[in-house]
């Protein structure tokens, strides 16, 4: 198959702000992800970039099938996933899994890990006990733990070892995409490079696309292929990884990459410093989202829409600066 | 006056349960001069937090006990004064920032209440006074319109804002010392970069010390001018922040900062550490890294290694490195 395996068409989500129990009127709209397209090919890593209410979890929850989308549309191996139901759903998130930030909340506490691991087998009926035993057991492996561990509960394991029981469970319905929600920032510095060389070599094994929903900027670089980066609701550029961190464009971008503080010090030169909090998604700017906090904002900027447009192969920036 | 605000001469806070003795800090030493920035960092667990709440006396209820060391406060140990006399330092003279401004804040009291309060604690003063002072340190930690601000509650604020709030709480009593946990761990990228260049700017008004306690080294590099690296509860490197970026003499100081995701150079295999920390229940007699250590040898399982003296201000706690 030659098509993506992810495709992201216009998505669009607002959540309505409401008032009131019996007559309830609609205060407004926030536009949490809004125009959104983007494409996921098999065995790659896409980096979701950006800051807090961009967007990037309500994004990837659509695609998880976890909310609705308001407009738009997702296909997964060309078939909309829109409308599953019953055996078509379960397919669907057997291929479909995802990595959540946090490793003390994802995991039950009273059901040894094994069973935890073994919970998309049995939902799926996957195979009997004995197979569903040895499938947990070569999962545990891949994943850098010990089989006996299978009979343990979490709170015998540290953070990292959780985070791989997390995976091992995402990987167990062998998966097509797995969505990681930040699936080191809760790590420990020398945990994370562990999970991280981890997650690259499951992928090189068997083939599984990555969502990678992150803020860290030097995460994304090495974990991910393509890099996409939102800003309330919209993707203000997106470009191959290596492209991106070649040149930087889009002055949301530059001042994102700025902000981050390198181990080097004295590599810092051109530091931009963005004034001013993220506006409201209920109340967005108008035209270009980012035109508020700017250091370059010209007049059209607040008038003019900026249409993601490519500035060279396979990088497009939303921005006037670039026309 | 000396040039060092805070001298820590080891310093031990141990948790005594009914399962054992969890030695949580164990033997740390360090000092702090006046206007300078100290980066404390570490991995979860390795004591830095509990060091920061020893200093403040406010150790965790549970069996959290220092039973050595000294903390001179200008000069004066201050693990010997009564909590009557500690209510009084804290806040004046040592005053600390925590991680989660959400829970640092009283939810039901207006931010001017809170910054009323730490003011009224430190002297009486009429209405119109202690009003004025509260609008002048929003000022200070650059809250625009702080007069309308004052009214407001927490959740009425971004985190950003909020934990501009704890710093302007923090440092109302003009304190010598300003303990930082963390401070900008739950704030956003081009978030923590403001705050971190607003503690930069309120240093160089007050000249305040920062202890500042952070995970991050990018973080360490953009704010302090010594890093001192904790491992399993001891101090194993210490020195000025280019120094221990360029040349890291410790072995696990070197592995922890090669395991950091670059943003620039080759995107390859990430360096990792393997293993675990030891249980803190049951610490090993010799260097507490040797069972990570790339480099062990048989002496480091024998004894803990002498702390090395590398150049005046750079030491390390490794048998392996060559005293200058």
């Amino acid at each position: 198959m030659n098509g993506p395996l992810l495709r992201v068409e216009n998505l669009r989500k607002y959540f309505a702000l409401t008032r009131g129990i019996l007559f309830t009127r609609t205060l407004g709209h926030i536009k949490a992800v809004d125009d959104v397209s983007f494409e996921i090919r098999a065995g790659e890593t896409l980096g979701l970039v950006g800051e807090s209410g961009c967007g990037k979890t309500t994004t990837s929850r659509m695609i998880l099938n976890l909310e609705q989308p308001t407009e738009g549309r997702i296909l997964l191996e060309g078939e909309p996933i829109d409308g599953l139901q019953g055996e078509a759903l379960a397919a669907y998130r057997a291929k479909v899994q995802a990595v959540f930030q946090d490793p003390w909340s994802s995991l039950d506490p009273r059901m040894k890990v094994g069973r935890t691991i073994a919970e998309a087998l049995i939902v799926n009926r996957w195979g009997d006990r004995a197979k569903i035993a040895a499938r947990v057991r070569e999962l545990l492996l891949q994943v850098g733990l010990r089989p006996e561990q299978a009979d343990q509960y979490p709170h015998e394991f540290s953070g990292g070892q959780r985070q791989r029981v997390a995976l091992a469970a995402a990987l167990a319905s062998r998966p097509r995409l797995i969505v990681l929600d930040e699936p080191v920032s809760a790590l420990d510095v020398s945990i994370r490079a562990q999970m991280m060389n981890l997650l690259k070599d499951i992928q090189a094994e068997d083939g599984v696309a990555y969502l990678l929903v992150a803020h860290d900027l030097a995460t994304v670089r090495h974990m991910a292929d393509h890099t996409v980066v939102m800003y309330l609701g919209r993707i203000v550029e997106q470009a191959p990884t290596a492209a991106l961190f070649a040149e930087v464009r889009h002055p949301y971008t530059r001042a994102l990459f700025s902000a981050v503080l390198a181990a080097e010090p004295g590599r810092q030169t051109d530091e931009i410093e963005l004034r001013g909090e993220v506006p409201s998604p209920l109340d967005p700017p108008t035209a270009c989202r980012f035109h508020t906090r700017c250091p370059y904002a010209m007049p059209r900027c607040a008038e003019v829409e900026p249409p993601l447009r490519e500035v060279s192969r396979g990088h497009a920036v939303a921005c006037h600066l670039f026309e | 006056m000396s040039e060092t605000v805070l001298e820590v001469r080891d310093l031990h806070t141990h948790f005594f349960l009914r399962r054992g003795v969890v030695k949580a800090v164990d033997g740390v030493s360090f000092s702090l001069r006046r206007g300078e920035v100290l980066g404390l960092v570490g991995e979860s667990g390795c004591g830095k937090s509990l060091t920061a709440l020893s200093l403040m006396r406010l150790l965790p209820k549970g069996g959290a006990r220092t039973i050595k060391g000294e903390v001179l406060l200008d000069g004066e140990n201050i693990l010997e004064r009564s909590a009557a006399a500690m209510r009084e330092i804290r806040g004046r003279r040592i005053s600390m920032v925590l991680q989660d401004p959400q829970t640092s804040l009283n939810p039901v009291f207006s931010v001017g209440d809170q910054l009323r309060e730490a003011i009224l604690r430190r002297h009486g003063a009429s209405r119109r006074q202690v009003r004025q002072e509260a609008v002048e340190a929003l000022r200070r930690v650059e809250i625009a319109a702080p007069e309308q601000r004052l009214g407001q509650y927490p959740h009425q604020m971004s985190g950003g804002m909020k934990q501009r709030v704890v710093g302007a709480i923090a440092i109302t009593g003009r304190p010598a010392v300003l303990i930082a946990d963390e401070p900008t761990t739950a704030l956003d990228v081009t978030i923590q970069l403001q705050y971190l260049k607003l503690l930069k700017r309120l240093q160089a008004e007050t000249g305040m010390a920062i202890l500042f306690i952070t995970h991050d080294f990018g973080v360490v590099g953009r704010m302090c001018d010594r890093v001192a690296v904790m491992y399993a509860g001891r101090i194993v490197e210490c020195g000025p922040v280019r120094q221990i970026f360029e040349a890291p003499q410790h072995p696990y100081t070197r592995a922890l900062i090669a395991s950091v995701p670059k943003m620039t150079g080759p995107v390859g295999r990430l360096t990792t550490i393997e293993g675990q920390p030891p249980s803190l229940m049951d610490l090993p007699i010799g260097c507490r890294f040797a069972s990570r250590c790339a480099e062990v040898e048989p002496r480091c399982l024998e004894a803990y290694p002498r702390t090395v003296q590398l150049s005046r201000e750079h030491t390390a706690d490794c048998w392996k490195v060559v005293p200058a």
